[in-house]
């Protein structure tokens, strides 16, 4: 079993089947694809990330050996000689998906419309929704709490009525069933610190303070602006754009203590992006230090400095508050040894990476370790990253660590392998 | 000119005293500029408050010349939000402090202007008292 | 209910009228502040240096009096209140100071008393909701800007009160009066403190750039509970009109006397007259 739908689970979930055994990929959402659905381009190639992702999504989506159960969460594990039995549970879609066909009507016939979560908030979405058009599966479900046939006692029931196969089921209950297990790859990812929590940068009161994620949405083309940039207080396109990176993290204060790794190279990708798409714009970067340590890193980050004319500021800013039109943000660039002031229309916080909010519950669940920054525990830092410490249990992508595409996808791969090497031992 | 950097600075009489009467670790500071990008006052100060650790920490003495020790005005908007929790109000007292201990005032409270005088709060004078005479 | 009351250096002397009216208003809202018998200026900073335990005997000896007569103090004034709940703190939890400073009081005092500021109190125990239901001329379209400065707010750990970046306690406070409160970017940078003393062209910068804001968001008067910010704001507006043409003279109030006034009390004795930019054509408006 592979708990966990992003792109390290669908990195593990295919190696292992490609080897021939079956999987069971368990995802909370309603498909997979984790937070590389919602990125536009990625680092430092600038390969579309939906269009390095939907071939997995796909191929796990079709793939002969992978049961893959969404909008389902763990619910309970036991172990049984070499075995686990994992208890899942799996929410009402209040939509047959065996007869669904995904047309798409229900969608376009919903009347309703509210705040998309797959959007940031920055963009919206029918009740029934699927995440993205490139949704696998590509099945939707009813957001019971907005969906006025169950607020307003059975009011309206327009994708009922449109639906061609007749699968909307409003009476669906929740299913909780058991699976048998020689394994588990434990895959959950990663949240964002909340802006909220950044009370001197504006705590998330303001339109246009954003995070990376948001920004990855306005940047993106399937995203609510369609690949505009455009600020999401009047929709003006930003002449004078911030990014703030240590949003929260390296601030054993208030943050976190660690360094959350993929903000240097996604703040860089987002800026030369950004010129990209406003080329008489300027964008600034506010950091305390670069770290570029990967390959083709560097070079990527000198990029968007000296082609794109990115403008780094050496300096951890104090405080963001609206002013006008504008969100005025204090810094400091140390290398000058000035204070400086920059009336920006939009700006990026790089917010913290935190695990994802399920780790706490699932390793209760598992029995497996959390270290003091909240993230899975490895059983040796160096030598054993993907062991759980729990027989049978293993660790990949950001629910271990923060980490980038690449390495999250390493260890998929490598959790994969440990897990292949089991089932030979066992044979 | 080189500024010659060796033990006897950077392990110097220097830095221990700030550290004892200030009670901060000063290389927990890890130069962000958090502290000098918020400090209100900075705008008159000769070193930003942060270039003032930064010299501490290299062990230099002439922290002590600096204005912006004077014009700090113990406000701890830098400490709210350092992210390493260093208190710099702390700092910058215990550099005027060593001033103070050594060269003696530096404020002279006859010389201010008596309408002033009259007007200003107890508090600002005893405040002014404690933070600028020796 | 019957509170000991610590008024301060300042209270009994510059700024009688913010003294004034926050016992009257106390009064009426059914906190009876009691002065302690005996007390000593606090020392009106902090002590920062490690070093330095006899600063602290003054805020100390204030809290053992205080101990004597009650079990808890009360302040008006944002610097007392900072100093002598921090100067708490340190003699509750710092057991080697706080022997070398029984040593020198020559009495034993362990930090018991509990610290309150009267904002808190109006927040806490009589409640803003119950406040604005005491009111009897109320505020309305009067345009403020809570200032809430440095000292009341920081440091969080110590102190306590309310969030330091994006506090709330004088802007309910002020709303609960029926004021249109003002939402302002500077409502906690520093005006500039003792700073006055030795510098007063960064005070006066310091200071303008607060009112500047304030003035900008529509502001008519600022509010305040420290005599000193209110000293820095209302006495330097003076040289701000004469370096920036133009500047608008604005009224920085005590929070008292608005509180005052509100509930229908005679400013007789609130010091209004005393102000540098006179704030009674404004409150006479409204």
């Amino acid at each position: 079993m592979v708990i966990g739908g992003g792109i390290s689970g669908i990195q593990a979930a295919l190696d292992i089947a490609n080897s021939g055994y079956e999987v069971v990929l368990v995802e909370r959402l309603p498909s997979i694809g984790g937070h590389m659905a919602q990125l536009s381009e990625t680092f430092p190639t600038l390969d579309c990330s939906q269009c390095i992702l939907t071939p997995r999504t796909v191929e796990v989506g079709h793939h002969e050996k992978i049961k893959l159960v969404t909008y389902s969460e763990v619910e309970e594990v036991r172990s049984q000689g070499d075995d686990l039995r994992v208890k899942v549970r799996r929410k009402p879609a209040y939509v047959d998906w065996e007869r669904c066909t995904g047309c798409g009507l229900c969608q376009e016939k919903c009347p309703w419309r509210v705040t998309s979560d797959f959007e940031r908030g920055i963009g919206e979405r029918k009740v029934i929704y699927t995440l993205s058009p490139q949704a696998v599966p590509n099945k939707p479900v009813i957001d019971r709490e907005h969906c006025v046939y169950f607020q307003k006692g059975g009011k309206c029931g327009a994708c009922a009525k449109f639906c061609p196969v007749e699968a909307i089921d409003f009476q669906q209950k929740e299913e909780i069933w058991e699976e048998q297990v020689g394994a588990i790859v434990v895959a959950t990812g990663y949240d964002l610190y909340p802006m909220e929590r950044l009370s001197e940068y504006d705590g998330g009161h303001h339109p246009d303070v954003i995070d990376s994620l948001q920004f990855e949405r306005l940047l993106s083309a399937s995203g609510p602006t369609a690949g505009e940039i455009r600020r999401p207080s009047d929709g003006a396109v930003p002449k004078e754009v911030v990014f703030v990176q240590c949003a929260g993290s390296r601030d054993p204060e208030r943050g976190v203590a660690y360094c959350s790794q993929i903000c240097c190279m996604y703040t860089a990708k987002q800026a030369l992006l950004y010129k990209h798409k406003v080329h008489e714009g300027q964008a600034y970067v506010f950091y305390i230090d670069i770290r570029a340590g990967g390959k083709g890193y560097e070079e990527f980050v000198q990029r968007a400095m000296e082609e794109e004319r990115v403008l780094y500021l050496r300096g951890k800013v104090s405080k963001i508050f609206p002013q006008n039109s504008k969100v005025m943000v204090w810094g400091a660039d140390t290398l000058s040894g000035k204070r400086v002031e920059i009336a920006a229309d939009l700006v990026i916080l790089a917010t913290a990476i935190l695990p994802s909010q399920g780790a706490w519950d699932l390793k209760e669940k598992l029995g497996i370790k959390i270290d003091e920054s909240g993230f899975y525990e490895e059983a040796h830092p160096q030598v054993r990253p993907i062991e759980s410490g729990v027989p049978g249990i293993y660790l990949a992508g950001a629910g271990q660590g923060p980490k980038d595409i690449p390495e999250a996808v390493a260890q998929g791969s490598a959790a994969a392998a440990k897990v292949l090497a089991l089932f030979a031992s066992e044979v | 000119m080189r500024i010659r950097l060796s033990i006897r600075e950077t392990r110097g009489e220097f830095v221990k005293r700030v550290e004892e009467i200030s009670g901060q670790e000063i290389l927990a500071c890890n130069q962000c500029g958090k502290c000098s990008a918020g400090c209100p006052a900075a705008m008159a100060m000769d070193l930003l408050p942060s270039q003032v650790i930064r010299l501490v920490q290299l062990g230099l003495e002439e922290a002590l010349t600096s204005e912006t020790i004077w014009l700090c005005a113990s406000c701890l908007t830098c400490l709210s939000r350092c992210p390493k929790g260093v208190d710099l109000p702390r700092i910058m007292e215990a550099l005027r402090q060593l001033v103070l201990r050594k060269e003696g005032d530096r404020l002279e409270l006859s010389a201010l202007p008596v309408d002033f005088l009259s007007e200003a709060p107890q508090l600002a004078i005893v405040a002014g008292s404690r933070k600028y005479l020796s | 209910m019957r509170h000991l009351y610590f008024p301060g250096c300042t209270l009994s002397t510059k700024a009688k009228g913010f003294a004034a009216s926050g016992e009257a208003s106390a009064r009426a809202l059914g906190i009876d502040l009691v002065e302690l018998s005996q007390w000593n200026c606090c020392g009106a900073t902090f002590p920062l240096a490690m070093d330095n335990l006899l600063a602290l005997v003054a805020p100390t000896r204030i809290l053992l009096n205080a101990q004597k007569e009650g079990d808890h103090l009360v302040a008006l004034c944002s610097i007392c209140y900072h100093v002598l709940k921090r100067t708490n703190r340190l003699l509750r939890e710092e057991a080697d100071k706080r022997e070398k400073i029984n040593l020198f009081i020559e009495e034993e005092y362990r930090g018991e008393v509990r610290v309150f500021h009267l904002l808190g109190l109006l927040r806490d125990e009589i409640g803003f909701e119950t406040l604005s239901q005491r009111v009897q001329k109320r505020f309305q379209g009067l345009k403020v800007a809570p200032y809430y400065g440095c000292l009341l707010l920081r440091p969080f750990q110590e102190i306590g009160l309310d969030d330091p970046e994006e506090p709330r306690i004088l802007d309910d406070f002020l709303a609960s009066l029926g004021c249109e409160v003002v939402e302002f970017s500077h409502k906690t940078e520093c005006c500039g403190s003792y700073l006055t003393m030795n510098s007063s062209e960064v005070t006066r910068e310091l200071s303008h750039a607060i009112l500047r804001s304030a003035l900008a968001s529509g502001a008519q008067a600022v509010v305040t509970s420290c005599p000193l910010c209110q000293f820095n704001l209302d006495y330097r507006q003076g040289e701000m009109a004469a370096h920036y043409p133009g500047f608008a003279q604005i009224p920085v109030l005590y929070f008292t006397q608005l509180l005052g006034i509100a509930l229908g009390i005679e400013s007789d004795t609130f010091g209004l007259a005393d102000h540098h930019v006179d704030p009674r054509p404004l409150l006479r408006e409204v």
